[in-house]
């Protein structure tokens, strides 16, 4: 189990991560999503202990991985964003030297190698310099030395970025299998790559924690839900007092996605379920002389959701979307 | 510790650092054995290496310049990070791979002084003693260069500063005798030294104001002692330069025995060193 409490990361006035409060545990996949720059990299950086947290704890099956950090990594396996080879080596010889520093022992070590090797599909190039390989065989002997000493927890930081379509199935696969007998966590910033794997989500945010809920809660949030995306021309304060005075409508926002151009403004708008108020703010618009550009309706997605939770950027940090209980398992 | 040092100690011989330190070594104890003791018809075996050590001043700091930079540059360092090992270990098994290399032509230098008894009388306590303090001597280099390569992931930069700091120990010795034994120039160097020394910690924690805030702390008692007692600063520089003269240690086994001096000099540049990569290892990780 992971225990992160108040963990926070400053470098000098920046704040990149901001006190993140969650636990984490059991045979899951864990996604930890976020847009560029949320700080996805530098929460799992600390906690596997490459990074000193500002403030904030991190304990791994109870270990303290800054106050006794030898024991807690051995219980985790971690594969950074670029997997750190010796690209002077051949695969085999990485990881029977990564297999050494893990501690395994030697009646283990060569069988242990020999597993990861055939799990991750190295077998053919084993015997080649790293440096020789391509980058979906060398992101397999990033996840191979990320699974040697059988840790309990595996972390892996972007795991499937610059792979092929079939590699990216082989090691979505290999994950899953992963998650069935330990925690795993995979970072990414694209959503459908952790639809595709997790059960749970951890979303981050500008260095906060936004949600953390299972996968299936978070796309309830969604359920029902649509939006109006509107294209009017006229006056801002006018069309605010149009989308404020319609019942149907329970929140709206200004469109920065799209530049405003020749005197049009666009607006997106959350709308009840089962409620359809086109009609009755066209006609409340053109009362105000705003003309209606363009009016849409779309269903709300978990993408949606995901936008919605991490581009409140002048907002204070909202509430984040926690699980019932306390722990995850 | 044992599985970083297989790996190091492997990888100064996947490229081609390894194998040209110990042949240029070679070269070096050769040409210079054949100078001095066969033309020069000489069996003193310690002259000659007080000529071959002027190799280490280059040879070293190539050596060592890719021990830490270049784990940075290709950020293989986080690997060692995520290992479950002490920093302790990681910087020990790094080190001892690094002087196990130095040891293999030593290791054929040992057999340099049997070779010249062939031919004359040899003296070999003093060869042999000289021999150890020439490996120390290399220890000690490899040591510094070791930490200099931790102050950054540029090899360039690891193995120039390298070059530059050996140098410095090199000539420590005629830098001290040429020094103004005057209390205002010690004061002036020690005060460079303690800027030098805000600079490193800067390189280090990347933290202006925390590095700026010791080194005022460092240059606040350093004026207080010149202006109380300025009798302290006589001769201080010239004579902590004389302590840095490694190679002068060397130099003068020609004359004399091996003092536990000299050995514990050695040693206490390698200890201090060592703690100084650790502590530079451990603060990396704060950026």
């Amino acid at each position: 189990m992971i225990e992160v409490k108040n963990l926070t990361k400053k470098y000098g006035n920046h704040v990149a991560v901001s006190d993140l409060n969650f636990k984490i545990g059991g045979h899951k996949i864990y996604g930890l999503l976020g847009p560029n720059g949320a700080g996805k990299s530098t929460t799992m950086n600390m906690m596997t202990g490459c990074l000193s947290a500002t403030e904030g704890t991190v304990k791994i099956n109870g270990f303290d991985i800054y106050k006794d950090p030898v024991r807690a990594k051995r219980m985790i396996g971690y594969l950074p964003e670029i997997p750190p080879l010796y690209t002077d080596m051949t695969p085999d010889e990485y990881l029977v030297f990564v297999a050494r520093a893990k501690g395994v022992p030697y009646d283990q070590l060569f069988r242990q190698v020999a597993e990861v090797i055939d799990l991750t599909g190295l077998g053919t190039m084993k015997k080649r310099l790293i440096r020789s390989l391509s980058k979906g065989y060398r992101q397999r002997v990033g996840l191979a030395m990320a699974m040697l000493g059988n840790p309990d927890i595996i972390i892996l930081d972007e795991p499937t970025v610059g792979l092929d379509p079939r590699q990216l199935i082989e090691v979505r696969d290999l994950i899953r299998d992963l998650g069935k007998s330990r925690t795993v966590i995979i970072s990414s910033h694209i959503l459908s790559e952790i639809q595709e794997v997790c059960e749970h989500v951890l979303i981050l945010s500008e260095g906060r924690l936004v949600a953390n809920d299972t996968l299936e809660s978070l796309q309830s949030l969604s359920l029902g839900r649509k939006v109006i995306c509107l294209s009017v021309k006229g006056e801002e304060a006018a069309i605010r007092e149009v989308l404020e005075a319609e019942d149907a409508v329970t929140e709206y926002s200004y469109d920065e996605s799209k530049a405003p151009a020749a005197g049009v403004i666009h607006f997106k708008a959350t709308v009840r379920p089962d409620t359809d108020p086109r009609d009755r703010i066209v006609l409340a618009l053109a009362s105000r002389s705003c003309p209606v550009v363009s009016i849409s309706m779309e269903e709300s997605s978990l993408e949606n959701v995901f936008l919605d939770l991490t581009s409140r950027r002048d907002e204070p940090p909202a509430e984040p979307i926690l699980p019932d209980e306390e722990v995850t398992e | 510790m044992l599985a970083i040092f297989k790996r190091e100690f492997k990888g100064y011989f996947l490229n081609v650092y390894g194998p040209i330190y110990i042949a240029v070594m070679l070269i070096f104890a050769g040409v210079f054995t054949l100078v001095f003791n066969y033309y020069g018809r000489s069996s003193g075996f310690e002259y000659t290496l007080g000529y071959v050590s002027i190799a280490l001043l280059v040879l070293i700091p190539v050596l060592a310049m890719r021990t830490i930079a270049e784990e940075r540059k290709n950020q293989t360092i986080q690997l060692l990070y995520a290992l479950p090992l002490r920093m302790f270990s990681i910087v020990m098994g790094k080190y001892l791979a690094l002087l196990a290399v130095t040891a293999i032509p030593v290791g054929a230098l040992c057999l340099y002084p049997l070779i010249l008894s062939l031919h004359g009388t040899v003296s070999f306590l003093k060869a042999y003693a000289a021999l150890l303090v020439f490996f120390l001597l290399g220890a000690a280099l490899g040591a510094l260069c070791m930490f200099l390569s931790s102050l950054t992931d540029s090899l360039v930069v690891s193995a120039v500063l390298g070059v530059a700091a050996c140098l410095l120990i090199y000539f420590a010795n005629l830098l001290s005798a040429i020094f103004p034994d005057q209390p205002l120039y010690s004061l002036i160097a020690v005060l460079v030294l303690v800027l030098i020394a805000a600079g490193l910690l800067f390189l280090l924690t990347k933290n202006v104001l925390f590095s700026a805030i010791l080194g005022v702390v460092a240059l606040i008692p350093t004026l207080v002692v010149y202006f109380v007692k300025p009798a302290a600063y006589e001769s201080l520089f010239p004579k902590l330069l004389s302590g840095m003269a490694l190679f002068n240690l060397l130099n003068n086994m020609a004359y004399g025995s091996l003092p536990l001096s000299t050995i514990l000099t050695y040693l206490s540049f390698v200890v201090f060193f060592l703690f100084l990569t650790v502590q530079s290892m451990e603060k990396k990780r704060w950026n």
